[in-house]
């Protein structure tokens, strides 16, 4: 009896004695005080409790910086240069960086602890995007698996961005906080007080799940705008747009402000989908086509025709309609959204006619 | 009492008695972490650093505190506490000073907890009778014979990428064919000295 409490006193003495000991190694290893964090050549500064990310120290500033994968170091898209204090590329950053950018200090913001005094470069586009409030104004039920959602926004009022650009959609994790996931903005740019989404139901995803349930009426909080396609100013350019499924999104965006703004340029539209059920936008399109004569649009089916299916446009792959109806030229410009094969056929195709890598601008997912 | 001197359990526990080819302990994070020689000296040192520490300071709990009292039946939950601890530490420490060699170690730094060589190296401490002295130079010796052949095996698997390997053997099989045949060159060390 004796011996079981005298057991029972000492190992709870040693582990309260490790415990104690942990816990002042903690205080002295894991604790890194105030660091300040100094933003393109100290324009901005704000300090930050050190230990935490530097992407979750920026967002504490507003600054957001795009991420898609919530700071698991998968995306690579939360890239910053940093300049000064962000210690030495870690391995889980270099699948995302190049040599070049090694060089010039490119880091992922998501993979740098804030442990001392930090000096950081953002693009100064960066610096514009802010925090939206915006409610559900309209659902529509696109195709089996694909739902546009129309937002109108309640703080900001208005939104400023290119045709084609992304916001990022924050959208409840269950394993508890926030992700974030980029959606490309369909709605036209001159219709600034609202944003139109498209978004596939992703089998497994947890945004794409969380946008299809949402109802009319419902608060969401997005960031934005961010993203590179930039439509060039010259109204003689043609603009060449591809796209497949859900990479619709950014294109209507261009059909329809392209439209408004240079009517009469030649701007050609080439959707590929698999059957007749995956097709979208197609009467709008029609409509649009009636006025504006430059216009074309070119839908394809790639699956072989159900016996059931009534179907009077092109089939085959989408790169076969490209070529078919594109003729060799270098005076345009164009955009490709769409699945990773479906974006690498197409450029291929795109660089036999002539056109220059620089005037392609992609998005691949 | 053992009346081994000390660098012959020195000497014994890196080469005779390697912890690693003579008694097969720690072979899971050996096995894995061993692809690189950077990452395999890192863990080799971290292996080395806790198992000395761990070694000295179970020492003297078992034979200050527990023998005295009797108590030496708790002495396993003890030893794994003290390892659990010491690694947890190490752990904060690795993140703080050595980010690169944190990442690169991933999960077998706090799987280092469960390294049956550190947990062995104490019981064997225990079991040989050792004194304090010995069990100074034991810790740090069985340490660097881990480290020894970690750093062994990742030199080798980095010159056995320009190797044309069987195809039925890559990966697996090979590193399994070369632990064993280091394993079998290290038995010649046999007899030269006795850490009983």
């Amino acid at each position: 009896m004796i011996s079981a409490a005298l057991a029972i006193a000492v190992t709870t003495g040693i582990f309260i004695a490790l415990s104690v000991l942990l816990l002042i190694a903690e205080r002295y290893l894991v604790n890194y005080g105030s660091c300040t964090i100094s933003l393109n050549s100290g324009s901005t500064l704000f300090d930050q409790p050190g230990g935490t990310t530097l992407l979750a120290a920026l967002y504490d500033h507003k600054v957001y910086v795009p991420s898609a994968c919530g700071g698991k170091g998968s995306c690579g898209f939360c890239k910053v240069a940093v300049l000064s204090g962000g210690g030495p590329l870690l391995p889980t950053e270099l699948p995302f960086v190049s040599r070049a950018e090694q060089r010039s200090g490119v880091r992922l913001a998501c993979q740098v602890k804030v442990k001392q005094d930090i000096a950081i470069q953002v693009p100064e586009a960066l610096l514009a995007v802010k925090e939206f409030r915006a409610r559900v104004a309209g659902i529509r039920q696109l195709t089996y698996d694909i739902k546009e959602i129309n937002l109108e926004l309640i703080e900001p009022e208005r939104i400023s961005h290119h045709p084609g650009q992304y916001i990022q959609l924050q959208a409840p994790d269950p394993d508890g906080g926030f992700i974030h996931r980029a959606y490309s903005i369909s709605s036209p740019v001159y219709e600034d007080t609202k944003v139109q989404l498209v978004v596939r139901l992703v089998p497994g995803g947890i945004a794409s799940a969380y946008v299809h349930l949402l109802a009319e009426g419902d608060e969401v909080i997005f960031t934005g705008p961010y993203g590179e396609f930039r439509v060039s100013d010259d109204p003689e350019r043609e603009i060449v747009l591809v796209g497949g499924g859900c990479g619709m999104a950014p294109l209507k965006n261009i059909v329809y402000t392209a439209e408004s703004r240079w009517p009469g340029r030649r701007l050609k539209l080439f959707f590929g989908a698999r059957s007749t059920r995956d097709i979208f936008y197609l009467d709008s399109y029609k409509e649009l086509m009636a006025d504006h004569p430059n216009l074309q649009v070119v839908y394809a089916l790639s699956d072989p025709l159900a016996p059931e299916e009534q179907w009077d446009g092109q089939t085959g792959f989408i790169h076969i309609s490209v070529d078919k109806y594109l003729d060799a030229g270098s005076k345009r410009q164009a955009f490709l959204c769409g699945p990773p094969p479906m974006i690498d056929a197409v450029m291929r195709i795109l660089k036999d006619k002539g056109m220059r890598e620089e005037d392609i601008f992609y998005d691949k997912f | 009492m053992n009346l081994t001197p000390v660098w012959a359990v020195f000497l014994g526990s890196i080469f005779t008695n390697n912890i690693l080819f003579a008694s097969f302990l720690g072979m899971c994070s050996f096995l894995v972490c061993s692809n690189r020689i950077s990452t395999a000296i890192g863990l080799g040192s971290a292996v080395t650093f806790v198992m000395f520490f761990t070694t000295i300071i179970n020492f003297l709990i078992y034979r200050y505190i527990l023998v005295p009292l009797g108590l030496d039946f708790v002495s396993f939950i003890i030893f794994i506490a003290v390892i659990a601890a010491f690694v947890q530490f190490l752990e904060m420490f690795v993140e703080r000073f050595s980010p690169e060699l944190y990442y690169a170690l991933g999960i077998f730094l706090p799987l280092i907890t469960v390294n049956c060589a550190i947990l062995g190296a104490s019981l064997f401490m225990v079991i040989r009778n050792y004194d304090f002295g010995q069990t100074v130079f034991y810790g740090l010796g069985a340490g660097l014979g881990w480290f020894l052949a970690i750093a062994l095996m990742a030199g080798l698997r980095e010159r056995m990428g320009y190797s044309n390997v069987p195809v039925a053997l890559r990966r697996t099989g090979i590193i399994m064919l070369m632990a064993g045949v280091i394993a079998m060159t290290f038995m010649g060390f046999t007899g030269m000295l006795s850490t009983q």
